[in-house]
């Protein structure tokens, strides 16, 4: 049988049907199609898609359960090492890591491992009768602060070792950047509480409304009886460019945005929490974050959604399936363009004019690629004379978060770096003994499956560290 | 689930609850506050802590009826309960090296400035305390300010109790005197404590003001209560929920301030003109 050169299509809702609904944009694969695409995989010695996995899956062996329509099976195979698995096939950046590693993909296009993976996790979710069990506990008590995916993939690792362990969340809601951060239409919600409950029923404690460094400290969790807390407490307190209009109404942090609307649910018809509706929005900012926001603001009635970045499409950070998504669903990209100032209304004969304040504009400078900066990317240098103004009636910057400062400044000995990201060892553990940390709270805003990569790491470090106790 | 463990109509629009919440109780100081949500589609709230009693791990609060969600939480019945509780949040009211404070507390501000009041009055220090309110009918707290306090005085708007006009002219008439203050400590509407600030730059008094802006989740996260502080090195912008909520007063931009503040103003309104004919329609039937 010749090779399908191709990977097989994701199934998806029209651009123009799903720019107006919160429903998922992915459909996922068909039975046929999941069992076509696994036809597509080598199964090669050397596995080299499996080293581009931030928690190592043993991707061909799953794909080989999917061949022979064993869905559960493979299904056990991903559970052995990831914990989210159908969190991770549709948020994970695939393309620079297994998939950028499969063999197929030195020829043609490289397998869908992440469509695969999300096959097979739904198929689980929707089709496995049997609930996990909690394993015999060992005896050994650990706290978790967070619980996003660095969290909850340490919880779960713990868990399946038959550690007594408590999620602390500060939110109302468990789940962390996969609630409050990634829209309903990327990762539908019921997605993530079903992942909960399963580390709920692997005997994991989750309590929310608890704020690690407010409610209690680290050293109390230790008072409380737990012999070693993993730090995931995220990304942290928004950035903004400090240029003039950022504190007009209009202007928004996509964290505030996206939680307004995902946690919130301001998306819905009567929604309890207010946000902007319609208009012209301009989003600031290049990254996954940055596309969350524009698609949000499309789906919540705007009339025209900018991008706005300062480097060029090849630089643009966000995963290049998001940015698809995007452009079909009529997101305008305005790159190489840098925001100079935020204007507002004010009517100087009425200050109780009800407009006073609010965003009339975003005022831009053009860019150009100059030499390569520390990043290794071209530096974007303004071009004199440039600026020019776009008609926007709300901003939203997502150019990113620092670390927040409340375990820091409540920690004695807790040492941070210069940026105060959490500085640990490559065993994940802190300046502070038995205080693991990772994800966010480490290396400042990046993947969803790099911090379950860190929560992994913790854990394996905390199972060594306590068993040797 | 948070148990409102006791109910006190302090006034027709003004209730105190007393919410069993063991560890926000051990934990809160005066100055910090909490965020709760009524009911599993609720709003996130912030309301400053009115007090604590850590042994029976209660957390009071007190508000006034003003919107959508402080509607429904009145209508929450002593023995209900609260969906979400969460906290203590921002940093407590600094009390270090101050010995002789004014307290100026505004409208249902006074129930946020009171455990202020008994935190100096119990660490030994001179308290006044300048309560005002719109009038006679929403006047609170006036007995629990009269211990903690040196001096009280109480004024009304509109003087159907108390002495007529707003608290910023005893303020005036006391540091016009020559009334030194370590501090003052205002707390109430943002455009009274624009007005408390700028008496007090008359006479170079040093003044600190609460900030209590729109804001989410209340750990930093969301920037939604970010505000300007003109500082000697320009303009700075601090998120109220992790730098604050206490600022100097010199340095807050409050015309930004109360802009911000009304940036829902009119899905407020129809929220609250909502939830009312709700709850109206519930008892009529």
């Amino acid at each position: 049988m010749a090779l399908n050169p191709k990977k097989h299509e994701m199934p998806a809702q029209d651009p123009q049907v799903r720019a107006h609904n919160f429903d998922e944009v992915a459909l996922g694969y068909t039975e046929e199609m999941a069992v076509s695409e696994a036809q597509r995989c080598l199964n090669c010695k050397n596995k080299p898609c499996v080293a581009g996995c931030p928690v190592n899956v043993n991707i061909p062996d799953f794909i080989m359960k999917i061949k022979e329509k064993d869905y559960e099976g493979a299904y056990q195979i991903i559970n052995k090492t990831s914990t989210l698995p159908a969190v991770c096939g549709r948020v994970c950046p695939q393309e620079t890591q297994c998939e950028a590693k499969c063999t197929m993909g030195i020829k043609f296009e490289p397998v869908g491992i992440g469509r695969l993976e999300r096959y097979v996790a739904d198929w689980h979710n929707e089709n496995a009768t049997e609930k996990a069990v909690a394993p015999e506990s060992n005896g050994h008590k650990v706290a978790v602060v967070g619980s996003g995916p660095s969290g909850l993939t340490c919880a779960g690792d713990l868990a399946k070792k038959g550690y007594k362990v408590s999620v602390f969340e500060a939110l109302h809601t468990a789940g962390g950047v996969l609630v409050y951060g990634i829209p309903e239409f990327r990762l539908p919600k019921a997605i993530v509480a079903r992942e909960v409950e399963g580390l709920k029923d692997l005997g994991v404690d989750v309590e929310t409304n608890v704020i690690i460094g407010k409610t209690l400290t680290v050293d109390e969790l230790f008072d409380m009886g737990y012999e070693a807390v993993f730090i995931g407490s995220g990304a942290g307190l928004p950035s903004f460019m400090n240029i003039p209009g950022e504190s007009l109404k209009g202007v928004y942090s996509a964290n505030e945005y996206l939680t307004r609307s995902n946690l919130m649910k301001a998306f819905r018809d009567d929604p309890k929490t207010p946000i902007m509706k319609g208009g012209n929005v301009a989003v600031v900012g290049g990254g996954n974050v940055a596309m969350d926001a524009a698609r949000t603001a499309l789906r919540l009635g705007a009339d025209h959604v900018y991008i706005v970045y300062r480097r060029s499409m090849e630089e643009l950070p966000a995963r290049a399936e998001e940015v698809e998504h995007a452009k079909e669903e009529g997101i305008d990209f305005r790159l190489l363009n840098n925001p100079v100032e935020i204007l507002g209304y004010n009517n100087p004969d009425d200050p109780r004019d009800p407009k006073n304040g609010f965003v009339t504009g975003i005022r831009c400078i053009r860019m150009e690629l100059g030499e390569p900066d520390a990043s290794g990317r071209r530096r974007p240098v303004p071009i004199e004379g440039s600026e020019f103004e776009l008609d926007v009636d709300a901003v939203i910057m997502a150019i990113g978060t620092s670390p927040n400062p409340l375990i820091k400044n409540t920690t004695a000995g807790l040492e941070v770096n210069r940026r105060g990201g959490i500085v640990v060892n490559e065993d994940g553990l802190t300046s502070r003994e038995a205080v693991y940390a990772g994800g966010d709270a480490v290396t400042g805003a990046a993947t969803v499956i790099s911090a379950m990569g860190a929560g992994k790491l913790a854990a394996a470090s905390i199972d060594k560290y306590l068993s040797s106790k | 689930m948070y148990k409102i463990v006791r109910r006190k109509a302090l006034r027709p629009t003004v209730t105190q609850l007393e919410i069993e919440a063991p560890l926000v109780a051990r934990k809160a100081k005066p100055g910090q506050f909490i965020i709760l949500r009524v009911n599993e589609e609720g709003e996130r709230i912030p309301l400053t802590v009115a007090g604590v009693n850590p042994e029976e791990g209660t957390v009071k609060i007190i508000f006034q009826v003003v919107g959508a969600t402080t509607e429904l939480l009145n209508h929450v019945p002593e023995g209900g309960y609260l969906q979400d509780f969460v906290g203590p949040l921002g940093n407590a009211t600094e009390t270090e090296g101050i010995n002789k404070v004014c307290i100026v507390g505004g409208g249902v501000g006074c129930a946020i400035a009171m455990p202020v009041a008994q935190e100096f009055h119990r660490l030994g220090a001179d308290v006044t305390s300048i309560i005002g309110f719109r009038s006679e009918d929403l006047v609170i707290l006036e007995d629990e300010f009269n211990e903690c306090s040196n001096k009280l005085i109480v004024m009304t708007d509109d003087g159907t109790y108390g002495r007529q006009g707003n608290v910023t002219v005893p303020l005036d008439e006391m540091l016009s005197a020559g009334e030194k203050f370590d501090m003052i400590i205002t707390i109430g509407p943002l455009v009274m404590m624009k007005f408390v600030t700028l008496t007090a730059k008359k006479y170079d008094a040093p003044i600190t003001v609460s900030m209590s802006p729109i804001m989410i989740d209340g750990t930093g996260m969301c920037g939604g209560c970010r505000l300007t502080l003109n500082t000697e090195e320009g303009p700075k912008m601090k998120f109220a929920c992790v730098d604050g909520p206490d600022f100097n007063g010199y340095e807050v931009d409050f015309d930004e301030a109360i802009s911000r503040g009304r940036m829902y103003f009119d899905y407020e309104r129809h929220a609250y003109e909502e939830t009312c004919n709700l709850f109206r329609q519930a008892e009529n039937a």
